[in-house]
């Protein structure tokens, strides 16, 4: 396993690097929050993506996509986290379409994949049902009526979840909130009766929803994947996304870190630059080591991903040790960044703060650092 | 087959023939070989498998077979590593000739130099040891004072080094020596190779927290050096010193990467893992009951599985470049702070019994923890203090501004 990128990984970087720098800069999240942009992300901006080939990057090619694996997807997201670029490829790409990729049917597949690729149908994973990120505490029922199931509960916190064609619900089927078995999945039309979706607002103008099934009527054969049996396939789909969300994490660290010390080489007080006084230059050294390690977690994650050989204890370990070890960091770059700043840091006007507000929702977002820690802790058996 | 398959299997195969029985169990303390004229091989099997080992040049893979390396390119010293892995096999040899002056010698020696010291380093003939901190050079290791002054054929040097590791087993010391005391105090210094038999050279080993005395003081009274002894240019020895440096760091950041498989080196006791240390004391099942000891541990383990990775990607990297450069202050960095955790949590995981100093009441794997958590403290002063290395950070990689050499570049007045 290389921790070092292909050739082929270099090239997309460039491409990917310069796509979000040319085209969706800060400015465009800027511009989408101020005007209260309904969808929360530029369409035309999207269909660019989608022209690039970053919505079907760790699709096989039987369904359109374009076999690059999830280090190619995790290359693209390293770069729109740079720029906060805001778009479906969390939703749809990372969790959606890998949802459907691992636990769907040959139909199911046939059905959604090629769409997702072609940038014409956006999903949304509802998993979330209170405050914190909790996957084997599932109380939404589904229960069968004749060819039917028929869903009643509430999700939150699902990514995108106001703008998804597709909503992938996580249900009970069987057994108590907290039993690991009695877990199904569901491809739930999000124009179906009885599914009501609040947009949530939140801090880092990523766009979020509420959902409440209130007796959502859903055809059997909208089950994805094995009845009572979805906790496993589940938790691969959610480790894939930690690891792709790590993977963002490290872009918009890296920026942070970047223009922080960008900063620390112009500011003068005193008489000198800022970036020579030594309690600045160790915070930032140690920032840069911090930011090291993070570099190399995020490619073995990666890596391990697109390896088959994998166990499937060893993509979770990697998993959580990555979405662990990146929300730490993060929270401690974005705040240095800050404070390094001084109180150009504290304006609107200045981006820094976009990516301190992002950091705290990226943190959370499908588990933060004690979550990891906790599970990371358990899968070593202590 | 490829030629790198052949490479595997025939190493494989020697390495059954040759890695005798003993020597392929866990290291233990006193039977680590560091080679030199007194050599002790308290383990006979020890010097067969140095013998083996030399012989091929193995014991320094990558160096050139004309100087007794092994001559391997770093793919193949890669699948040796790996080999020599997969069954367990101790070092043959462990020598500061190896990780720091080896290196550099080949880098900056002159063929002389090379013919003489590189074969005897490879099969441990001659042990080395490192002259750079004084007493009033610590972290300010280019303000040293140990004067060397050409007379006719031969240096004569006055001065005195301290933390030189081993310098009471030592035969031979590399030292950091002035040269020049009217130019900045970077540009005056030379870099000197000596035998420690030499009239003139003394040592006095210094008791540390921890009981032992790995580490001497070492004084010089007009000890005469051919001057052909001198490596690189005179005056120059401050990029040699610094190069060697970097890969005295990189040796000692590998403390840090011991976790991958035991937390304590290749022990297999209750021990040899933080969580079931403090699991097997408390009498825990499938938990650590503490949960603040259980997230610190999770966490540090989070951290030394970053770290080793990053390690393997450091190596990768400069298998596509350059040797160690600015990055191995980092790794040192890392490295050490990370092992002094790992000893604070040991202490956390065991409690009292892992406070003994001496005698009963404490098994001999306790009172070693007491011992090694102290030495841990010297982790991050040796080599450069955890201070210096975020110093070269922040300047040599992210190009911060230096206060310091705008005012106090100027050599110590001898």
């Amino acid at each position: 396993m290389s921790l070092v990128l292909t050739e082929d990984q270099s090239m997309l970087q460039d491409a990917a690097r310069n796509f979000c720098a040319q085209h969706s800069p800060v400015s465009v999240l800027r511009r989408l929050r101020d005007e209260k942009d309904e969808k929360g992300f530029d369409e035309n901006i999207w269909k660019q993506m989608v022209e690039l080939g970053w919505a079907g990057m760790a699709l096989p090619e039987a369904y359109g996509g374009f076999d690059f694996g999830y280090s190619g997807l995790g290359v693209v997201l390293e770069q729109t986290g740079k720029t906060l670029a805001s778009s479906p490829l969390i939703s749809t790409v990372l969790l959606g379409a890998t949802a459907v990729n691992l636990c769907g049917n040959e139909e199911q597949k046939q059905a959604l994949l090629p769409g997702i690729v072609a940038g014409e149908k956006l999903l949304a994973l509802a998993i979330d049902e209170s405050p914190f990120h909790r996957p084997s505490e599932i109380a939404l029922s589904a229960s069968k009526e004749g060819d039917h199931y028929v869903l009643r509960g509430q999700k939150t916190f699902v990514l995108d979840g106001h703008v998804a064609d597709q909503l992938i619900v996580v249900a009970r089927t069987a057994g108590n909130i907290s039993d690991r078995n009695g877990m199904s999945l569901f491809l739930v039309d999000s124009k179906s009766q009885g599914v009501s979706i609040m947009r949530t607002n939140m801090v880092d103008s990523r766009n979020s929803a509420r959902i409440d099934f209130e007796g959502v009527r859903v055809p059997a054969e909208n089950l994805l994947g094995i009845e009572h049996g979805a906790y496993e396939a589940l938790e691969r789909v959610l480790d894939i996304g930690r690891i792709g969300a790590s993977a963002e994490m490290l872009g918009s660290i890296t920026q942070v870190f970047e223009q922080t010390v960008e900063y620390l080489k112009q500011r003068e007080q005193f008489g000198v630059l800022i970036g020579a006084f030594q309690a600045l230059q160790h915070r930032a050294a140690i920032m840069y080591s911090e930011i090291e390690l993070c570099k190399s977690v995020v490619r073995a994650a990666l890596a391990a991903l697109d390896n088959p050989e994998s166990e499937p204890i060893e993509i979770a370990r990697l998993a959580s040790l990555a979405k662990a070890k990146l929300s730490e960091v993060f929270e401690l770059v974005s705040n240095e960044g800050i404070q390094m700043h001084g109180g150009i840091g504290m304006t609107d006007e200045f981006d820094i703060g976009f990516y301190l507000k992002r950091a705290r929702v990226a943190q959370q977002f499908l588990g933060d650092a004690s979550y990891h820690r906790d599970r990371y802790a358990t899968l070593h058996d202590f | 087959m490829s030629s790198l398959q052949q490479f595997r299997d025939s190493t494989r195969a020697w390495l059954e023939e040759n890695c005798p029985p003993t020597m392929r169990t866990p290291m233990v303390q006193d039977e680590i070989v560091w080679g030199g004229r007194n050599a002790e091989f308290k383990n006979p099997e020890s010097k067969v498998w140095l013998q083996r080992m030399a012989e091929k040049g193995w014991t320094c893979p990558t160096w050139p077979a004309e100087y007794g390396g092994g001559g391997l390119s770093k793919d193949e010293a890669i699948i040796l590593g790996q080999e020599l892995a997969r069954i367990n096999a101790r070092p043959a040899l462990t020598s500061f000739g190896i990780s720091m002056l080896g290196p550099v010698l080949l880098e900056y020696g002159n063929h002389q130099q090379k013919a003489e010291h590189i074969p005897k380093i490879v099969r441990g003939e001659i042990r080395w040891c490192q002259g750079y901190s004084e007493p009033g050079s610590g972290s300010d290791l280019a303000s040293l004072k140990t004067r060397a002054e050409l007379q006719g054929d031969h240096y004569l040097i006055n001065g005195s080094k301290v933390w030189t590791s081993y310098a009471d087993k030592a035969d031979w010391i590399f030292c950091l020596v002035r040269t020049d005391f009217e130019v900045p105090k970077h540009s005056g210094i030379s870099f000197i190779l000596f035998d420690m038999d030499s009239p003139g050279v003394s040592t006095k080993p210094i008791q540390l927290i921890s009981g032992s005395s790995p580490f001497c003081e070492t004084f010089f009274d007009d000890v005469k050096v051919p001057a052909s002894n001198l490596v690189g240019q005179l005056n120059d020895g401050w990029t040699i010193a610094k190069r060697l440096l970097q890969h005295e760091r990189t040796m000692i950041s590998g403390f840090g990467l011991a976790s991958g498989q035991s937390d304590r080196g290749g022990t297999t006791s209750v021990v040899s893992s933080l969580e079931g240390a403090a699991m097997h004391y408390r009498g825990d099942k499938d938990r650590l009951s503490d949960p603040v000891l259980r997230d610190d541990i999770a966490q540090f383990k989070i951290d030394s599985e970053a770290f080793a990775l990053t390690s393997q990607r450091s190596v990768e990297e400069s298998k596509q470049g350059q040797g160690p450069n600015a990055t191995s202050s980092m790794l040192k960095y890392y490295g050490c702070e990370l092992n002094k955790r790992r000893y604070e949590l040991m202490l956390r995981a065991i409690g009292s019994q892992g406070l003994g100093w001496e005698g009963d009441g404490f098994d001999d794997e306790e009172l070693q923890i007491t011992r090694e958590w102290l030495r841990s403290k010297a982790n991050s002063i040796e080599g450069g203090t955890s201070e210096v290395q975020l110093n070269i950070v922040a300047k040599r990689v992210l190009g911060l501004p230096d206060l310091l050499t705008m005012s106090n570049t100027k050599g110590p007045k001898g």
